[in-house]
């Protein structure tokens, strides 16, 4: 990207270059999402659809691991509301980036918001329009990927093992901390990255999960807006 | 191919709280004109929640996790983010295996 180009690269070509990181590093928690459903009770058609339809790793996890016959639907609703509430906010701030999108394309679009999509489509924001066909390949790429290979993960069971063996779930983390350090806005970053890291180990040890993430996320918010603003003029 | 009546309820409903949430902040927005202490407030969403996300994992599970964390944002500062990812992974096993 820092090549003078002549001719520049396109949007959907951008999109796959930057979610494929995101994607590698998805894989194996999809498998090992599929491969617990399976352990649990769940056929393979079932966990297809659920990755399918609800395509939240974390919320997906924490149903699996609550679920038992007779289901609990209320439990895993309610489960799943809080632990994708985070959604809101990502979609609120989302909002003013996406005005090259139509109606129908951000209301199908955003059917595929996820943290890491989201946070590289605000990366993107922050140094060019948002297109439409990055917005649009980018999420339902990392959506196929998802389905696939927890259907893969469902079919191949235990044979996969754990993914901590190799490291592959601090993926995750890893791609966390690269996009907070690329989204960063300046020095009031630092507090607001501290207050929201506190909070949510705080609330995580005493209440636990999923709260952690609604009130790391407030105490984070809370910090900017407290902060003096930096520049007087600027908004 | 199986697929229980109340289970498939549960993924219907699931997804659609779920695709509710990712919907209602497009109807959020727009509403308010952010000046100031709103708009940095605003503007700090990404972090906040993407920190808040990962930070019990890097402050509470174990030594390994949090010096690997460490390491991968000096990585962060300075390399891509696949490279980033590479160098943050690698780490986590190495310190994994010294500290058991």
């Amino acid at each position: 990207m820092t090549s003078p180009a002549r001719r520049p690269e396109p949007e959907w070509r951008a999109a796959l270059a930057d979610i494929t990181p995101a994607m590698v590093a998805g894989m194996p928690f999809a498998a090992l999402c599929g491969a617990l459903a399976i352990a649990k009770g769940l056929s393979p058609a079932e966990v297809f659809a659920m990755s399918l339809v609800v395509f939240a790793g974390g919320a997906q996890f924490a149903a699996i691991e609550i679920w038992s016959f007779p289901v609990p639907v209320f439990a895993l609703v309610v489960s799943t509301l809080l632990i994708n509430v985070r959604h809101v906010l990502m979609g609120a701030s989302l909002r003013p980036k996406l005005h090259a999108l139509s109606a129908p394309q951000r209301l199908l679009g955003c059917f595929t918001l996820a943290d890491e999509n989201w946070a590289l489509a605000e990366r993107r924001a922050a140094v060019r329009a948002l297109s439409p066909t990055y917005f649009l390949v980018m999420g339902v790429a990392f959506w196929a990927n998802w389905v696939v290979w927890s259907l893969v993960g469902a079919l191949l069971g235990p044979v996969l093992g754990d993914p901590k063996r190799l490291g592959a779930d601090f993926a995750f983390t890893a791609i966390f901390i690269a996009l907070i350090v690329s989204l960063r806005t300046g020095s009031r970053s630092g507090v607001v990255v501290a207050a929201s890291a506190l909070t949510a180990a705080l609330v995580r040890g005493l209440i636990g999960s999923p709260w952690h993430v609604l009130s790391g996320a407030m105490a984070g918010i809370v910090a900017a807006a407290v902060l003096p603003v930096d520049k007087p003029g600027a908004r | 191919m199986r697929l229980d009546g109340t289970t498939v309820l549960a993924i219907t409903l699931m997804g659609l709280v779920t695709y509710l949430t990712r919907i209602a902040g497009l109807f959020i927005a727009g509403r308010f004109r952010l000046e100031g202490r709103a708009k940095a407030a605003f503007d700090a969403i990404p972090v906040s929640v993407l920190t808040a996300v990962i930070a019990p994992t890097l402050l509470t599970s174990s030594v390994a996790e949090s010096l690997a964390g460490i390491v991968t944002i000096v990585a962060a500062f300075r390399l891509s983010l696949l490279g980033t990812v590479a160098v943050g992974v690698a780490t986590v096993v190495l310190l994994r295996l010294v500290f058991g």
